[in-house]
């Protein structure tokens, strides 16, 4: 009746999960009673649960993002603190399975749950307002891709308390993956949720492709698109390129491990290289797609805080077209030792090193727009000089991994580990936190307290560097990658030098926190009147803060890069139109929300080999399509009484600002 | 739909334009899918072209494909994708009734062909020929079965087609998910060419 499941399938004797599990349910009761003790159901469903505003939606992926950010630190913070008890002779306080489950784990939330989402809710919130637009081409999409990811994250945070994660790394290499040697239900927790969450992205690659292609205000050729909006739709190319090799990677293991096929098995024609190279065929494309949208708010935040224009525009745009085309020609270099002939290896590190071209195109560009700028040292601008610093040495440490040769000696070392935090953390993290202080108080209306921002920026930078550059010496002496406990002494100052980082990174984090009940406390103080509290340059500052719900009464013309910067050089910002017209705008559905439960509970009874309760879901999730296809009363119309109405509060506001 | 009055030009606004052609931008949203789907039908092919000869000791293709029932199936497809140009043709003209007709000729050659599949999979997998004896039978299988599937889908989707150009007539919704429908169902017809090519024509070669 429930397939594998049963009571046993809670680790009621492990007392660190029971530990998290029962916090994580404690939150979570929580937060209901506070919901319903302030009676806001009904608003939180008609206003955010159902709703198609984008920047609601993008508001809600950061709130996932950062959930699971607070998730996989905690398995960071078990893992090094693992990693430094384990020495002379100790066994640590985690048995191997319980550290391998945390670190795959960690990689798949950090990757799958904490930076996709990070990354599709500023692009939500931002690109259409950026565009000129009023929404994405398909709000409704918006929507389920929104729950389809949060289903994805609820199925990894339910297989802590029910059952048990993959053993196997986020990379999930067969065949180790196969039921042959993973038979527990970890490995299907672990492809369900990438399988879920991959298709809201896809959705929300093909989405943002048809927004910007098809949505720009009039005057906004492609080569006066703001750089954020050149980044992410080079991002959503690499979406809907690679995600769909994902797919099929999952669905062929899927086949292997539910009805005994032949792909990546040991026996009967199977072929392990296969999967590899179809996952890294992702994979690779994957960390550019993490990457390429932080590039781009570096080149918005040094701007805007520099006052000047871009540096090498063109160029920018060019190397970020440069970036997406190499980023399918490399993958190889994750696999450098595992039997492809020299020649292969050549082809593969060349294309590799050249990479680091384009980016270094980036990388002097940001340079050249502060030099001779007036720089404003502003949170956002802490993080991207951070970051541009240290995703320096990220970077570098890739072209010495790009060496097949030195790769030889290197490959699934901590060097490895090394380098990929240090171009994940400092470039795509950093950027995420400097496009959230950068776009907060547009998207909320009140701005974040510098001075804990300040300080949370410290104590990520000083925290990452002494949490991974260790790493790279451990790496150059030879200790592995997820390893559970070693028997080399002197690695162990290393390690606990990681340790420190880690506790240090810790402190930022709480910062962060701090910073933000700070702030919604002083939020009177930190008021974003103007919408405009950074003397921006490009359109989303032309909107309140928060926006109305169709951010432009009017889409505004534009005429030039930096469109509003030309505006207020032209002294034409702000103007008034004649007259109001009615706006259409989409209605909320629950079908998106209905769709995200319905797939988990599906994914859930895969997992646990539940048929009927899959097959109930499937034709849940079918139904469900249909009434949403029905249905073609789908907009609400805002008559132009009401939009006059909310732009002349707005202009009163300015004006009250000015005097 | 709301109009859109043609405003006096200045800097700071412009004539209307918030409402992009939605049936131009669904197309092309409908596209992009089209091609992320043709990605994971080429991954698909890919593995069949690498485990293809991965027969582990059980039968090959040559042994199993019988080119006359594929012949058939192939015929079936290709009419329905035919069929369901009178469709678009009928759409364009407004004829109802010669749509649904469309889609019902559509319908059925596009089952004929599921079930003839269904049955070649059926004894196949009786004879001890099943996905599950090497990895050039999953590979043939989840290629084939995954195209299958695709139409499957399109049926379903056609059925719901049928019922809503019955009941709401040819509106401008209505016109624009038959156009995606049709758009689909070409897309598979061009996978399958690429499937009797690859697989059964070069398998029993």
């Amino acid at each position: 009746m429930f397939g594998k499941l049963s009571l046993s399938a809670i680790p009621y004797h492990d007392p660190i999960t029971i530990g998290a599990v029962g916090g994580a349910v404690l939150l979570g009761l929580a937060i209901v009673g506070l919901v319903t003790y302030y009676g806001k159901w009904t608003y939180l469903y008609k206003e955010w649960l159902t709703g198609l505003d984008h920047k609601k939606i993008g508001i809600m992926y950061i709130i996932i993002a950062v959930i699971m950010l607070l998730r996989g630190f905690s398995d960071a913070i078990l893992m090094r603190a693992q990693q430094a008890a384990a020495t002379g002779g100790s066994l640590g306080f985690l048995s191997p399975d319980h550290f391998n489950q945390i670190f795959s784990a960690h990689g798949s939330i950090m990757i799958i749950f904490m930076a996709m989402p990070f990354m599709a809710g500023l692009m939500n919130i931002v690109v259409p307002q950026q565009i000129g637009s009023r929404d994405v081409a398909f709000p409704f999409l918006n929507s389920l891709s929104l729950w389809l990811t949060a289903a994805g994250a609820m199925l990894i945070m339910v297989s802590l308390g029910v059952g048990e994660f993959s053993k196997a790394g986020w990379s999930g290499y067969a065949p180790l993956t196969e039921m042959e040697y993973s038979p527990d239900v970890g490995v299907d927790y672990w492809i369900w949720a990438f399988q879920i969450a991959g298709v809201g992205s896809t959705l929300t690659g093909i989405n943002f492709l048809v927004t910007i292609i098809k949505m720009r205000a009039p005057g906004m050729k492609l080569m006066r698109l703001p750089l954020f909006v050149w980044t992410s739709f080079c991002t959503m190319v690499l979406v809907v390129w690679a995600f769909p090799v994902l797919t099929a990677a999952l669905v062929l293991l899927t086949l292997d491990r539910y009805i005994g096929m032949h792909f990546f098995t040991n026996t009967l024609g199977g072929n392990q290289m296969m999967y590899v190279n179809l996952f890294w065929t992702w994979a690779h494309p994957e960390v550019y797609i993490l990457i390429l949208p932080a590039f781009g708010i570096f080149s918005e935040v040094t701007a805007t805080f520099s006052g000047k224009r871009l540096f090498g525009y063109t160029s920018m745009v060019w190397a970020t077209g440069v970036i997406t085309i190499l980023s399918f020609a490399v993958w190889m270099h994750h696999f450098f030792t595992m039997g492809a002939s020299p020649n292969v290896n050549l082809f593969f590190g060349i294309a590799t090193m050249l990479i680091g071209i384009p980016t270094g195109v980036k990388t002097f560009n940001w340079l050249f727009t502060m030099y001779r700028g007036r720089i404003r040292f502003t949170t956002p601008m802490y993080w991207t000089l951070g970051a541009i610093v240290t995703f320096a040495l990220g970077g570098t440490s890739g072209i010495l991994l790009s060496l097949p040769s030195a790769n030889y000696v290197l490959h699934n070392s901590l060097f490895v580990i090394g380098h990929f935090h240090n171009t994940i953390i400092p470039g795509a993290v950093f950027g995420f936190f400097a496009g959230y202080y950068y776009w907060f108080p547009k998207a909320v209306g009140f701005r974040l307290e510098e001075s804990w921002g300040k300080r949370a920026f410290w104590c990520w930078l000083i925290g990452f560097l002494l949490a991974f550059v260790p790493l790279y010496v451990l790496g150059f002496m030879g200790m592995p990658r997820r390893m559970a406990f070693y028997a080399t002494p002197a690695w162990h100052p290393y390690l606990l030098a990681a340790a420190a980082g880690v506790a240090v990174i810790s402190l930022g984090i709480l910062c962060q926190g701090i910073q933000l009940l700070i702030s919604i406390k002083e939020r009177r103080a930190l008021d974003d009147r103007t919408g405009d509290p950074w003397d921006g340059r490009t359109l989303e500052w032309t909107t309140s803060s928060p926006p109305a719900v169709y951010n432009f009464a009017t889409i505004p013309v534009v005429n030039d890069i930096d469109a509003l910067t030309d505006m207020k050089e032209k002294g034409v910002a702000y103007r008034r139109p004649n007259q109001y017209n009615d706006i259409e705008m989409p209605k909320n559905a629950p079908h998106g929300l209905i769709l995200g439960g319905l797939v988990f509970v599906f994914g859930f009874a895969m997992v646990w080999y539940i048929w009927w309760l899959a097959v109930l879901a499937a034709l849940g999730m079918l139904f469900t399509v249909i009434a949403r296809a029905m249905d073609d009363d789908i907009h609400y119309v805002i008559p132009a009484a009401e939009v006059e109405r909310i732009e002349n509060e707005r202009y009163r506001q300015l004006a009250a600002v000015a005097t | 739909m709301m109009t859109t009055d043609a405003m006096t030009i200045g800097i700071a606004h412009a004539e209307e334009v918030e409402h992009p052609d939605t049936v131009a931008m669904q197309a092309l949203g409908f596209w992009l899918y089209l091609m992320s789907d043709l990605i994971i039908f080429a991954t698909l092919f890919a593995t069949y072209a690498v485990l293809g000869n991965n027969y582990a000791g059980g039968p090959t293709g040559k042994e199993l494909f019988e080119l006359p029932y594929v012949l058939g199936e192939t015929l079936l497809l290709l009419f329905s994708s035919v069929a369901y140009g009178l469709v678009m043709v009928g759409m364009h003209n407004g004829v109802k009734t010669r749509v649904l007709v469309g889609l019902a000729v559509t319908f059925l050659f596009g089952l004929g062909f599921v079930l003839m599949e269904i049955n070649e999979f059926y004894h196949m997998v009786a004879a001890g020929h099943g996905p599950d004896v090497s990895a050039f039978l999953s590979s043939y299988f989840t290629l084939v079965g995954t195209h299958g599937t695709h139409v499957s889908f399109g049926l379903i989707w056609m059925a719901v087609m049928i019922g809503q150009v019955t009941v709401k007539g040819l509106t401008s919704p209505v016109q624009s998910r038959l156009m995606r429908l049709g758009m689909f169902w070409h897309f598979l017809d061009i996978v399958w060419i690429g499937i009797f090519s690859i697989v059964y024509l070069m398998g029993v070669m």
